[in-house]
């Protein structure tokens, strides 16, 4: 048991459960309206959006996940980096439109424009599933990051005494998040990324003095890595497979319900665009954060299970109480985009299930309490997947959940563009798409979302995502001409050309 | 407010596309710079690009 690790650790988490309450009392807003609850009002700025989405687009899973695929395979995890440098300039083209789109419609999700636009709620619905099915093992695979680091800290007792720091853990986030909403990872997020930035700077300065210099990393990586059946430079055979997953996985990051929600509480299309120039300052930290993978191999860290390749390495070459304070940074890390995905998928029930199915009976609108309730339900719901079902599983449904949500891109991405594509047409492309992406992943049992695809005597090694968009895209597009051919309904658009391009006027008081 | 994109210049975001995505491009060991074999360091190069095109472009979008 390192103790002062754990100190160090205690103190940060507390710090951040008195933010966290704090949160609701911050820019002072009516909780009863889901879009205070659920958007903090659209209000945040440059600043707070910066710290927002960051804390959001790179988790704590990302943070243990990326260096343990570095420490095994090499080259190949390094898709993370053009992963997240092409999700920028398809944040500043496509976000803003949505964002106009949806302060001037109060859509609080992209199910809600996805209804607005095509005029069928059964499009909405599938949007909606989609993402809250793809944000469950998201949420889950964030406790995963505060296990490794309480296992590597020492606290790993047996039965319920095992599960315990998890669950109290995950009880206070739920806690605040009722109360505070989309305010209490804002806030925290400035906290945890300070925390995070600190670690990165310390680790990639600190560590590479200690084993000899980065020239020495990358030798001594290079010598290990065959054995792993991996390689420092990427292998021919994987170029198409690195390509696509990078390609697929930035266009699912940006519509997942967190990304959505997170560029929704900005105040203005321009903030997003600001950040989109501003965010790439954590694809660099993440770098460096995918690179402790190769530190690992130098400093001759020999674990298999990979979860625990950054908190022994830490262990291995900081201070313990500096170890502690980058594994507090990882914990909390981990707790604010479970928020904010906690607070997506609550908004999606609440606005595309509740509302549309079940609320109309009722007469009543109590959205905000059912957000708050549906919320806490997700949060509870993670816990439970994690603690009682096996952790591959969730590593499994992740996996499916990139594959599922780019199956949204025509019905949200190309719908802020045209509405040339037929609604039903959308709705049955997206089917082919998640049962082609689903089947592929099936078929490899799972275990990667790379799937091989053989076009006469030559194969392809692409991610599943990809070639389950292109089936997606092409029956939508067939199925369009053949609906539109046949005069098939294809409903009222609820929007205006005028309101993708409707910005706020800057400095305006919010409303 | 009525905004009005300049989105000709949008076009200029596919050479991250294009920069980060083919990897034959980028593939090897050498040239290396301060001990990063020639794929590291030209990577990270990128993420200063992209920002810096996201700066201009966003610089020509409002001006």
């Amino acid at each position: 048991m390192y103790w002062s690790a754990f100190i160090v650790f205690l103190i940060l988490f507390v710090l951040v459960t008195i933010l966290g309450f704090y949160a609701a009392r911050w820019h002072h807003g009516d909780m009863d309206l889901i879009e205070e609850w659920g958007l903090a009002g659209r209000r945040f700025g440059t600043f707070v959006t910066w710290f927002l989405l960051g804390g959001d687009l790179y988790t704590a899973y990302t943070f243990i996940a990326v260096p343990a695929l570095v420490y095994g395979a090499g080259a190949f995890g390094f898709f993370a980096v053009p992963y997240t440098i092409v999700v920028f300039p398809i944040m500043y083209i496509v976000m803003p439109r949505l964002w106009r789109v949806s302060k001037q419609r109060n859509y609080v999700t992209a199910a809600d424009f996805v209804r607005g636009r095509f005029d069928s709620s059964l499009l909405a619905l599938a949007v909606a599933l989609t993402g809250i099915l793809a944000t469950m093992p998201y949420i889950a695979l964030q406790l995963t990051g505060i296990q490794a680091v309480l296992t590597a800290m020492g606290l790993s007792g047996h039965g319920i005494m095992k599960d315990l720091p998890l669950i109290i853990a995950f009880v206070i986030l739920a806690a605040y998040t009722y109360t505070s909403g989309l305010r209490a990872p804002a806030l925290t997020a400035i906290l945890k990324d300070l925390l995070i930035y600190v670690t990165v700077i310390v680790a990639c300065i600190a560590i590479p003095m200690q084993l000899g210099g980065y020239g020495h990393i990358f030798h001594v990586a290079a010598a290990a890595l065959p054995a792993k059946k991996g390689s420092l430079i990427l292998s021919p055979k994987l170029f198409s497979a690195f390509a696509t997953l990078a390609l697929g996985s930035a266009f699912a990051l940006l519509l997942y319900p967190h990304a959505v929600t997170g560029s929704l509480g900005a105040k203005s299309g321009r903030t997003i665009q600001r950040n989109a120039a501003l965010l790439p300052l954590y694809s660099l930290a993440l770098t460096f954060i995918a690179l402790l993978g190769y530190m690992a191999i130098a400093a001759g860290i020999h674990t298999t299970d990979t979860n625990l390749v950054v908190p022994l390495l830490f262990l291995k070459t900081l201070p313990t109480w500096f170890a502690g304070f980058a594994f507090g940074a990882i914990a909390i890390g981990a707790l604010v985009p479970a928020a904010i995905m906690a607070i997506a998928a609550a908004n999606l029930f609440t606005r595309n299930i509740y509302r549309e199915y079940f609320a109309a009976k009722t007469g009543r609108n109590r959205e905000a309490q059912v957000a708050k309730i549906v919320g806490m339900i997700v949060i509870i719901g993670a816990l439970f997947f994690i603690v009682v079902i096996p952790l591959q599983y969730a590593i499994y449904f992740q996996t499916l959940g990139g594959i599922w949500i780019l199956q949204t891109v025509p019905a949200i991405m190309f719908g802020l563009y045209t509405r040339w594509f037929h609604r039903w047409a959308l709705l049955l492309g997206w089917l082919v798409g998640m049962v082609v992406g689903t089947g592929m992943a099936a078929a490899e049992s799972f275990k990667t979302s790379l799937y091989p695809l053989h076009f006469g005597h030559s194969v392809i090694l692409a991610y599943a995502g990809i070639w389950a968009i292109i089936a997606n895209i092409v029956v939508t597009v067939v199925l369009t001409l053949i609906f539109n051919g046949m005069r098939v309904s294809n409903g009222q658009d609820g929007t205006l050309a005028e309101d993708y391009t409707t910005e706020p006027v800057e400095g305006a008081a919010a409303r | 407010m009525q905004i009005h994109s300049k989105t000709r210049w949008y076009w200029l975001f596919l050479l991250p596309f294009i920069g980060t995505l083919w990897p034959p491009i980028f593939a090897s060991y050498r040239p290396t710079l301060a001990g990063f074999p020639f794929m590291y360091w030209y990577l990270i190069l990128w993420i200063f690009l992209v920002a810096i095109l996201s700066g201009i472009i966003y610089f020509i979008d409002t001006h």
